[in-house]
Formats: structure tokens, sequence, C-alpha cells
């Protein structure tokens, strides 16, 4: 039975690397304009869980349904039709290291939406001035910080206006501060973009402040354990997901 | 300046749509002092982006003291709006004119808001100096800094091969093993089927002009000496340029990419020493040997034209090989074989160590490996004939 109000429902979903299953009998959902974070000890498939609902990793079993529409059952064509309603900031950023901040967000405007190079260039100039990156259109990534980079995979992420931002671990290897920045940053966009955001992390402060929803992966019982608001995971009946969310304090 | 009530302009865009950009609509109002920009229809990216010239165009035409944004008739907006004001606003503020966005959907003003919260990062981008003598000054830089920086990881490599020779190197004997097969057995096929090919080639090519003389069967030495003394070491010094010399630089770049190199020098081990010395080894070592088996072949690709196509015998073209062929052709081919293993190893692990820090500075790198190993073998090739002529040898 399909949820009226899920953007994005995953219904009994198994994922295996061949005869490896990572994580079995997934379901959840995801409502539109909410904060939806996927967490859980490290190893545990989170990544691999992202991975299966934009479409690089095909299930072993299950389905993930985007506004009601199957996405494996469907074909190709539709299937990247569908792929034109994320937006994705993979862990290391993965920005083109021989194109410019500005060509990288503007790669999809043209090849994808067909604009016209220069207005490509004005909607790159503007994602860039909305994480901060204004002036920094010229430069190439190995000119940045890590942190400014993370930024620049936002503004390409978020080049076609996506309906769901997907964050593979945003924060990961950022100081305090620019973990923080990058959390408002989300927080900001959110609110004026109202995009629904899939944030997998196991980053507690960015989980509390972020999250409207969360699903808690189990690496040794390789399914989910547990699924509710942040706030009151931390008084899950589960003492795993008791301890993680309160950093192992009981 | 006689105030004009209405300016209309259907925004010429760049749109990927037609139909929904004949929608789009942006018109200019006159106000007393301010400048009206009346949207209307659908602002989204499928209909591309209205160029901001227009814009410009009629704020230079009469100043006013403010624009002023009317969206009442937008039916609908995405980066495509806040695009087009992000930009106007950079218009507005370069000729000092005020901008009242109130008028804009509240989520337009939040992410304008968002876009201008941090202030452009005024350092420019150095731009290069395009002019001819620039770029042929920096070529030039470049060229030096690289000899010298090609002198100084020499110099390290020197240095290793002394710390080996008094067996204080420290490198994993595994690795030295890995190298050997790899260059030596893995190479061993292309280099057989390319030598024997050239032997053939250069048999054919030269029975076409023996023939005429009705001296044939020279090219029984023709081959022999060829390939013994010059094709059978150059064409695996660079088959293995493209191979090995490529696979050195691809591997080590990425290592430096990844931080491994760093981590070597930091858990105290020499990268040269390490990475750079079982390449050099092994590849010293199994190049002469590649080069005995591209001379077998190669006389073999000489034996198979001249039998099948020269129509002469099996036994007498052996014959006249082994009158031909001396002991010297070979060593010299053999000795030709060190050096080019040597340039082979060399060249690829410069680059590979040197390389930068991104996916594209190892494609670089590669690149750089295999055209300079190349032409480094050619050279060493022409500086031994030239000097083996001038022996005797």
């Amino acid at each position: 039975m399909t949820d009226p109000t899920a953007h994005v429902e995953v219904r009994d979903l198994t994922l295996a690397y061949g005869e490896h299953v990572v994580q079995k009998d997934l379901s959840f959902a995801v409502r539109r304009g909410e904060v939806f974070v996927i967490m859980g000890d490290s190893g545990c498939g989170k990544s691999t869980l992202m991975r299966h609902m934009i479409g690089l990793n095909q299930p072993a079993a299950g389905e993930v349904l985007y506004d009601g529409e199957p996405f494996w059952a469907a074909d190709e064509g539709r299937r990247e039709r569908l792929q034109g309603k994320f937006g994705v900031l993979y862990q290391s950023a993965a920005l083109f290291s021989s194109m410019t901040l500005e060509e990288n967000v503007s790669l999809s405007l043209v090849e994808r939406a067909g604009l016209a190079p220069e207005a490509a260039r004005q909607v790159a100039a503007l994602k860039l001035a909305l994480v901060g990156l204004a002036g920094f259109e010229q430069h190439y990534p190995s000119e940045i910080s890590g942190g400014m980079r993370k930024r620049a995979g936002l503004a390409r992420a978020m080049a076609l206006d996506p309906e769901i931002l997907y964050f593979d671990e945003p924060s990961a290897g950022l100081d305090p501060l620019s973990s923080r920045r990058l959390d408002d940053l989300i927080r900001e966009l959110r609110a004026s973009a109202g995009a629904t955001i899939v944030l997998v992390t196991h980053e507690l402060p960015s989980i509390f402040e972020l999250g409207d929803n969360a699903v808690f992966l189990d690496s040794e019982r390789k399914t989910m354990i547990a699924q509710g608001p942040p706030g009151e995971l931390k008084e899950s009946p589960d003492p795993k997901v008791r301890a993680f969310m309160s950093r192992g304090r009981l | 300046m006689k105030p004009r009530p209405e300016t209309a302009s259907l925004a010429a865009l760049s749109a990927s749509s037609p139909e929904v950009a004949a929608a789009q609509r942006l018109r200019f109002n006159r106000q007393g002092p301010d400048l009206r920009l009346v949207l209307s229809g659908p602002w989204i990216l499928k209909a591309g982006v209205p160029p901001i010239d227009d814009l410009a165009r009629e704020i230079d035409l009469a100043p006013p003291r403010r624009l002023v944004f009317d969206s009442e008739g937008l039916e609908g907006w995405d980066s495509a709006l806040v695009t087009f004001v992000y930009a106007a606003l950079g218009v507005a503020s370069r000729r000092g004119v005020d901008v009242d966005l109130s008028g804009l959907p509240a989520g337009a003003q939040k992410l304008l808001a968002l876009a201008r919260a941090v202030p452009p990062h005024v350092e420019a981008h150095p731009a290069e100096d395009d002019a001819l003598t620039a770029r042929v000054g920096r070529v030039a830089l470049h060229a030096w800094g690289t000899v010298g920086d090609g002198l100084t990881f020499l110099g390290e490599t020197v240095l290793a091969l002394g710390a080996f020779l008094r067996g204080r190197a420290r490198f994993r004997r595994v690795d030295l093993l890995h190298a050997v097969e790899v260059t030596g057995a893995g190479a061993l096929g292309i280099v057989i089927l390319i030598n024997f090919l050239i032997g053939a080639v250069l048999a054919f090519v030269g029975a076409v002009q023996l023939q005429q003389f009705g001296a044939a069967i020279y090219v029984a030495s023709l081959v022999a000496i060829g390939v013994a003394r010059e094709l059978g070491a150059l064409m695996t010094g660079i088959v293995m340029c493209g191979r090995t010399g490529a696979s050195f630089a691809a591997v080590l770049g990425t290592m430096t990419v990844n931080e491994e190199v760093d981590a070597l020098t930091t858990m105290g081990l020499r990268p040269v020493e390490f990475l750079v010395l079982p390449r050099l080894l092994a590849t010293a070592l199994m190049l002469p040997a590649l080069v005995a088996y591209a001379d077998v072949f190669g006389m073999l690709g000489g034996l198979f034209v001249g039998v099948t196509m020269l129509d002469l015998g099996a036994v007498e073209y052996l014959q006249q090989t082994r009158q031909a062929l001396a002991l010297r052709h070979v060593m010299i081919g053999l000795a030709k074989g060190v050096a080019f293993g040597v340039v082979v190893a060399l060249t690829g692990c410069y680059y590979g160590i040197r390389c930068g820090r991104s996916a594209a500075a190892v494609g670089a790198a590669t690149t750089q490996a295999v055209v300079m190993g190349i032409v480094l073998v050619v050279i060493v090739d022409a500086v031994a004939t030239v000097f083996l002529h001038l022996v005797r040898l």
C-alpha cells in the first residue's frame, strides 16, 4: 500500500553485493519537504542504501517509489527522467577536477536542461553565491579547501532545482566550524527552497539539528532497528540505538 | 527627461522550451524615479533565463533612483527568477541604483538574502598573460624547472642505488618480484608480437631492393644485424614506454593523489627507495631479457618472409644469419636494453611521483611519462649509435 504523504518510499528493500546481503527488509517513507536522516554504525550500509535509492545500485529485492511511482520497475528512460528530480552531494564532493567550479555547476544546466551557456553561467553564479562561494567561479577544485569543495558540491547538486537532495556524509572530514556552517546552509536552503532532504550521516549534532525523521540501520542484524524523529530515538527501547544517540552514555 | 510610461519587451530567451518561453514576460514600467520590473508568466529554468542586457540598457537610458519588482502576474518560478534578480542586483549595484525586492515571492527573497549573505570573493583569479612572449617564457621556465627537478630525482635515485649496493635500501622484496613479473613475463606477449612483425616488415622492405641485384639472401643479414643492434632494443623500449612507463606513472600518481607517498615519507621511508628502486631494478633487469626474445622473434619474422615470399630455404636463411651476426651486435642490443630499461623506469616513476593532486593530474603524468620516455629512448639510441660508430664497434 502506497503512503499518500510519501515523497520517497522504500518498500521491503534488500541491499546485496552478489551473495553478500548488506541490509534487508527496509521499509520507510520520506515525506515531502522533510529532512530524513539515514544513520547507523560504521559499515552498516548507509551509503549503500542511498546508492540504491538514487539508482546507482539495483536492489536484490524490494522497490523505491517516487511520488508513488516505482523506480526500479520503470524502464531506463523513465528512470533517467526520475533521476532528474534528485541532486546528490557525494561524500568526497566528487567535483570534476579538470573543470572550474562554474563549469562543474553549469554542466547539467547545459547538457541536461539545455540552457544556453550564458544563462547556465548566470545560474551557476547564483548557486555558488547561495553556498557562499561568490567570486570563486573560475577556481578549480584543487585551489579551494575541503569545506569549500563540499559547498561547491552542494551548489552543483542544487543546479537543476531538484525536488530531493541527497547528502552523503556532508560533514565528513570537516572541522566543527565548517561542519556547523554546512548544517546552517542545509537548514536555510531547506527553508527557502523547500526541497526534501535525505541525509546520510552519523554526526549527532547534524542529526539533532536538522532531522525531522530518521531510520537506524544495524550492521549486526542487517536491518533497520528503529525509526522516528531523532529526539524520540534517544528514548528507543533498543539499547544500541539509545547508546548511539547519546554517544555511548546510557 | 520625459519618463516613458511603459516599455514592453518580450524577454529574448535562450529557451529550451519555446512554448514556455513565449509566456515568460518582463516589462519595464517607469513610475516617477522608479523603474518597475513587471514579471509575468512562468519564470522557470525550462524557459531559460532572460539576458540581463535589456535591463542594463533600460537603466542606462534614464537612470532611475530605484528598481522595483512586481511579481503579481507570476505563474510559477524557480532558479530562473532568482538568477535574473541576482544578476539585476549586480547591474543595479554597479550603477548605484537602489533595489526594492519586497514585490518578489517570499521564497525568492530568502534565497536572494542567502546568496548575498557572504560578500563575493574579491581576490581575482590570477589571469594568465596570453602574449606570445609570456607563453614562451612560461614554457621555458617550466622546462628549466623540470630539468632541475629531474636532476634532483636522478640524484635521489643514485643515492638509493648506492644504498641498495651497500645492502641498506629499504623496500619490500615482494614489490621487486612483482615488478619483475609485470615488466618481464607480463610484457612478453606484446614484445614478441611487435618484433616478429617488425622483422617481417624489415625483411620485406629489404627484399624489394636486394632482389633487384639478385642478392635476396642478404635479407637474412639485414634482418639479423638490424634487429640485434637496433630495432629489437628500440621497439622493445618504445613498447615498454607505453606499457610499463605509463603503468608506473599511473600507479605512483594515484598513490601521490591518495597521500600514500606522503605517508611513506612521514613513516621515515624514502619514496624513491621504496617505490622507485624496485621498479628501476626490475625494468633494468627484464628489458634486456625482453630484447633477447625480441631479437629471436624479429629474426623469425624475417625468416617467415624469406621462406614464404622470397623462396629462400630455411637452412640457407639461418646459415646466412649465423654468418652475419657477430656476438658484439647482440651484446650492443642487450646493453641498449639495460639503458632503455633505466630510461623507461625513471621517466615513469618521475612523472608519477611528481604528479599533482587531482585525477586530471594522473592522466597528465601518464601522458608525459610516455611521451618523454619515447623521446629519451630514441635520443639515447641515437647517441649510442653515433658513439659506437665512432669507436668502430
